[in-house]
């Protein structure tokens, strides 16, 4: 269990610092692509017409190998941690851009009506009612680009050794030490859960608001199955 | 005074909602904007807020154009209601009431204190501040939008079909609350609606709009039942607003027969006297007056009748208070033909005939006709 570890000399990191630098290298460029993409999505919310355009284009983005995106970036950013990130933002958008419309788009008319009638201006109403109506869809979107690009910064490993707990399989492989495959590859998991369990607890705390028995997606069934009393006003409401 | 002159909508593929519409709405009462889907009586309640800008024509405010002001001064000075209430779903039902106080830059604590109050006129329980809406029945979010349109007291209501997503029940109960409440407060309530018997029971005047956003007829409910203007308005009014119409003639006139009625205690001499005239039927109250039922004068036995064997007297109406379409349903259902007459307490007033309510209908119609003609 020592050796599990005893990380080689080369990482630079304990396991604990190998950590740190998986979260920063996967969740800073979620968080870049989530400023990306609200105006984007707020571009396609409001030209309909841009949406399947821009769709397609992150689709292909996203089709494009990380590796292929390295040795473009690496002229400009060199064997830099920003190098890793860059396609990791650019990534996370075919998720988030999708999930931002869909969640703004959801905001039923009448809402909406209602916040114009009562003279809130465009920018209030996307600040005050759409995007915090919006928040789950949001929020899923987000726990998928944030659990993707997880396990995507591994990728880093092939551009010296900036894929963190990516760089653990570079050295099982080097030194013939396969508990440090199992290390990289079971911390990766962890932290993957780990973060998709936090921002379930986020939108539980942000969300108030919502019927219970929609509010974790695996419920669902549990909720049909046994109808809340409350259950038919939301769902007028939904309409 | 909401002055709509010659207003036109016309949309970008030709599709003209509203053509050439003229309407003066008067202060501190409720007109109705009614018609098919297609006539453009919603496009004409946006046009009012400007969440729809009319193609030609203008609209004037108490004789100012509401182009004047800042689209957004405007708004905050109407209240709101929509279809399904609108309500926002993430905040409380205190903050969706607040909304506008908090807009006009009231501090939070005014602003709840006042949506507190609203709650109750609206016939809200204050528990339900906290809640959200989805834990609120459709009924209740709707009296919750009516309370945020009502929130920053605005001198006008725009109403868009706001109750025609609940229950016939439920709606009912909002539109009594509605007059309700127009009478303490006196809006200058513009509703809109397809329902035409809510524009006749709401309405202090109904404009009927046609499809293609054409004006049929703008006219006091009562007129528009008696005088439709042409054959789509009748039409439009259905074929029992003869029936209706009788709502707007009181029942304070009917001639009530006192002698058929006798008490559950009465004496075989006391029935014996009831008996003589000319309904088939005598009526038997309860001690306290209440009407029991129907009974043939040779079924009563002094002192004990039995309540059991009683004709049901039906849902009895409130003299004085209920019209002549209340008198004339309860006389139709009644298995004899009569009608009772009760005080607002519930105690027998009296009986009345099928004959007598007609001839009273009669009477009220030649009247109608008089005072039209002494009008004109």
């Amino acid at each position: 269990m020592n050796r599990f570890f005893d990380l080689p000399s080369d990482l630079q990191h304990d396991w604990l610092g190998l950590i740190g630098l998986h979260l920063r290298e996967a969740l800073l460029p979620v968080l870049a692509g989530l400023l990306l993409s609200l105006p984007i999505a707020q571009l396609c919310v409001r030209f309909r017409w841009l949406y399947a355009p821009v769709l397609g284009v992150t689709t292909i983005l996203y089709a494009i190998p990380s590796l292929a995106v390295f040795v473009v970036l690496i002229d400009y950013t060199g064997q830099t941690e920003l190098t890793v990130m860059i396609p990791l933002a650019v990534y996370s958008l075919v998720v988030l851009v999708p999930a931002i419309v869909d969640g703004v788009r959801s905001v039923p008319q009448e809402t909406l009506a209602a916040a114009t009638a009562m003279g809130l201006g465009p920018v209030r109403r996307y600040l005050q009612v759409q995007l915090p109506i919006a928040l789950p869809a949001i929020i899923a979107g987000l726990r998928v680009a944030a659990v993707s690009s997880i396990s995507l910064v591994s990728v880093g490993m092939l551009i010296g050794n900036q894929g963190a707990l990516g760089n653990l399989l570079n050295d099982a492989n080097i030194y013939h030490r396969p508990e440090l495959a199992w290390n990289s590859v079971l911390t990766t998991a962890g932290l993957a859960i780990l973060v998709d369990a936090a921002l379930v607890l986020l939108r539980l705390l942000l969300t108030p608001w919502m019927p219970r028995g929609t509010r974790r997606r695996g419920s669902r069934t549990a909720a049909e199955v046994r109808p809340e009393p409350a259950a038919p006003a939301a769902e007028e409401a939904a309409r | 005074m909401i002055r709509i002159d010659t207003v036109t909508k016309r949309y970008p593929d030709g599709t003209v909602a509203v053509d050439r519409l003229s309407l003066d709405i008067p202060d501190r009462s409720i007109t109705v904007l009614v018609g098919p889907s297609g006539c453009g009586k919603t496009t004409t309640l946006r046009m009012i807020n400007r969440m729809v800008e009319p193609s030609e024509g203008a609209i004037l405010l108490d004789g100012a154009d509401i182009r004047k002001q800042p689209v957004n001064t405007l708004r905050r000075s109407m209240g709101y209601v929509i279809q399904n209430a609108g309500l926002f779903q993430h905040r409380t039902i205190v903050d969706n009431i607040a909304t506008v106080p908090r807009l006009l830059g009231w501090s939070k604590q005014k602003s709840r204190a006042r949506a507190a109050e609203l709650m109750e006129r609206v016939g809200l329980d204050t528990a339900l501040a906290k809640r959200y809406p989805y834990q609120l029945s459709g009924g209740q979010q709707q009296r919750v939008g009516v309370a945020r349109a009502l929130a920053a007291d605005p001198p006008v209501l725009l109403m868009d079909e706001p109750f025609s997503a609940v229950d016939p029940v439920v709606r009912k109960g909002l539109q009594d609350e509605l007059l309700r409440i127009q009478d303490e407060l006196g809006k200058t309530i513009v509703f809109v609606t397809h329902d035409i018997d809510e524009a006749v029971k709401l309405g202090t005047m109904v404009a009927v709009l046609r499809t293609g956003g054409r004006l049929a007829q703008y006219a006091p409910p009562a007129e528009l039942l008696s005088a439709p203007a042409d054959a789509f308005v009748e039409d439009f009014l259905g074929a029992d607003r003869g029936i209706r119409r009788l709502s707007f003639f009181g029942s304070d006139a009917l001639e009530l027969r006192t002698e058929p009625i006798v008490a559950v205690d009465s004496t075989a001499e006391q029935i014996a006297a009831r008996a003589v005239t000319d309904a088939p039927c005598l009526l038997v109250t309860g001690l306290d007056g209440r009407p029991l039922g129907w009974s043939a004068p040779e079924d009563l036995t002094a002192g004990a009748v039995h309540t059991e064997r009683l004709i049901s007297c039906g849902r009895p109406f409130v003299h004085g208070e209920d019209s002549l379409r209340a008198a004339l349903d309860c006389a139709v259902l009644s298995p004899t033909g009569w009608a009772v007459a009760v005080d607002g307490a519930g105690r027998a007033v009296g009986v009345v005939s099928q004959q007598t309510i007609g001839e009273a209908i009669r009477g009220a119609h030649a009247e109608g006709r008089a005072e039209a003609k002494a009008g004109r």
